[in-house]
């Protein structure tokens, strides 16, 4: 659906994507991710033919976005990062205009105007100017102008951004419910928001791919050691706390031991095995063994953040060895 | 076309939903119904005189009142132009729905044209005002209606082109002041050109004085519909647009 080869955008003096390849298939929820200036609005304003590549191609629906934009225009819903509204409209006066814009008939307009209220629970605003809604409503009355002409391909700039949680959510089911007829890729820096929503994650960095996988895959594959949290009981002082850490570090398979906090008469300490070791029994038995009382023990499992701070950080120590990760690609 | 009208439906209610459609209105009814009354009183004091010293000269409110009012107003709108089209692209720019438009399927050209249009249909309202007054002299005297359509027909063909100037201004910055000053400044540029004759009459000034904006609208105010004024302005209308297109062009380059 979505296919970008060598995609190079140059400023004047900045070059702020530089070669980035991906494919994304049809009724696929794409997360782009990263860092803030690492060029994610810049791939999706290319996409949405905002702005012109530099060099190489981007292919919407099959359409090219320098030959035929405006069949690409056509295919697409696109949510800049700050809503497209116009504060002296009124909603359903807005979204009436942004629907005859992109082709909807006039005899079709007041159908699709109302659907997409409903879609986005804006019904109650309707009537309303606006400038004179919260940022959670505006965000909503772009995100509905981006489907009201049920575009195959939806790209969201940050699509949760000003909302509060409970709208979050709403917005998450909506996309839910809208892939596998839409594709869609959406922005973001908060990393819950991708593994709770996208089926496929693309990562860059200053401009380049750093990693484009499943979100599933990729906490696979980074995931090589096990970290455990353990907490122990020390409610009358009695163990130390340097002791406690030497025996765990005695553990067979543990690589490295951190104190966390002593609070309360409780030692939380965070456990790191060697790659492919599983330590839990081991770790468990060892404090029993030596008398404590053992309060609480837990997988902490790698979270997408730190998969992606490894993954720009790693990025960024080695600029020489700059071959992006291009696993997702061969797919 | 029909995006084109809908694009300038959208802009010509944008304008009545701030106060600043209603403003310009009341500023040019005001001050042309100041220009009606002064220019009335003086004719007819001046008619009157006449009478008293015996030579009784027949009023030409064509010739004495309408001609005049009408090149007053063509200056006016000088004044007006900027503040019509200040917004027109640099307030999108600045709001970023300038996105919206140009990740829609419509063509530049549409969105120009629309704009244009929209911008075009407020000067109209506000030209409407001078209206009123003029029919006033129509249900009080006789003045011949060629003329008068002829001088309107002017001056919506030089509002025309101010508006495609300032449609271009519009496109070049995010804000709406520089927008509307530097219109302003070309504006007037445009017309103080007409003055590069009045000492000189080189091929040089003759050429600047062409260019002038108000040396064409002379002969529309006396009634007289000559081709190469409408020529002119409608190719400054042209030339106007395109230099739009070109700018809306190289945002996308620029960005």
């Amino acid at each position: 659906m979505i296919k970008v080869e060598g995609l190079t955008k140059r400023y004047a003096r900045t070059v702020a994507v530089d070669n980035i390849s991906f494919e994304v298939e049809k009724g696929q929820i794409v997360g782009f991710l990263g860092p803030n200036g690492a060029g994610k609005t810049t791939t999706m304003r290319v996409l949405t033919c905002f702005l012109p590549p530099t060099e190489g191609t981007a292919n919407v629906a099959g359409f090219d976005v320098l030959e035929h934009p405006l069949q690409v225009k056509r295919h697409i819903g696109y949510l800049p990062e700050t809503p497209p509204v116009y504060p002296e409209m009124e909603v359903a006066e807005y979204l009436s205009f942004t629907g005859q814009l992109k082709g909807i008939s006039s005899a079709d307009i007041a159908r699709r105007v109302d659907d997409v209220m409903g879609r986005c629970a804006i019904g109650d605003v309707r009537n309303k100017l606006i400038g004179k809604l919260s940022k959670g409503y505006r965000q909503r009355v772009g995100l509905a102008q981006a489907i009201i002409h049920n575009p195959d391909v939806l790209i969201l700039d940050e699509p949760t951004s000003g909302l509060d949680p409970k709208q979050i959510i709403e917005i998450r089911e909506l996309l839910k419910s809208l892939a596998g007829e839409h594709t869609i890729i959406l922005s973001t820096h908060i990393l819950s928001e991708v593994e709770h929503s996208c089926e496929r994650v693309i990562i860059i960095n200053a401009g380049k791919l750093v990693a484009i996988d499943s979100v599933a895959n990729l906490t696979n594959r980074l995931r090589g050691s096990e970290a455990v949290a353990v907490v122990v009981d020390a409610a009358d002082g009695r163990p130390n706390p340097t002791d406690v850490q030497q025996r765990l570090e005695q553990v067979a398979g543990v690589s490295r031991v951190v104190m966390k906090e002593s609070r309360d008469g409780r030692l939380a300490f965070e456990v790191e095995s060697l790659q492919g070791r599983h330590i839990r029994a081991d770790l468990a038995r060892t404090v029993v063994n030596s008398g404590w009382g053992l309060n609480e023990m837990r997988a902490v499992g790698l979270s997408l953040e730190d998969i992606f701070l490894q993954l720009t950080a790693a990025e960024q120590k080695d600029q020489n060895a700059a071959e992006p990760e291009k696993e997702g690609e061969k797919k | 076309m029909k995006q084109v009208l809908l694009i300038c439906n959208k802009e010509f209610k944008s304008y009545f939903s701030s106060p600043i459609a209603y403003l310009l209105m009341a500023f040019f009814g005001l001050i042309f119904g100041y220009g009606l009354y002064t220019a009335t009183a003086q004719t007819v004091t001046l008619s009157l005189r006449s009478q008293m010293m015996g030579q009784s000269q027949p009023i030409n409110l064509n010739d004495q009142i309408i001609g005049p009012l009408l090149g007053f107003a063509s200056t006016i709108a000088l004044f007006l132009v900027p503040m019509i089209t200040m917004r027109l692209i640099a307030e999108e720019k600045k709001t970023g729905t300038i996105e919206l438009l140009l990740t829609s399927p419509v063509k530049d050209y549409q969105i120009i044209l629309g704009k244009w249009l929209g911008a075009m249909l407020l000067f109209l309202c506000i030209l409407g005002m001078s209206v009123i007054n003029i029919l006033m002299l129509f249900a009080w005297g006789k003045p011949d209606w060629k003329p008068v359509l002829i001088a309107y027909l002017g001056l919506i063909l030089q509002g025309g082109t101010l508006l495609a100037i300032g449609l271009f201004v519009s496109t070049t910055t995010r804000n709406q002041i520089i927008a509307g000053g530097v219109t302003f400044f070309v504006c007037l540029l445009l017309w103080l050109l007409s003055w590069s004759t009045a000492f000189e009459t080189s091929v040089g000034s003759q050429v600047l004085n062409y260019l002038s904006i108000v040396t064409h609208f002379d002969n529309f105010a006396k009634g007289l519909l000559d081709s190469k004024d409408v020529i002119f302005y409608l190719s400054m209308i042209f030339f106007g647009l395109f230099l739009t297109s070109r700018s809306m062009e190289s945002l996308r380059w620029r960005a």
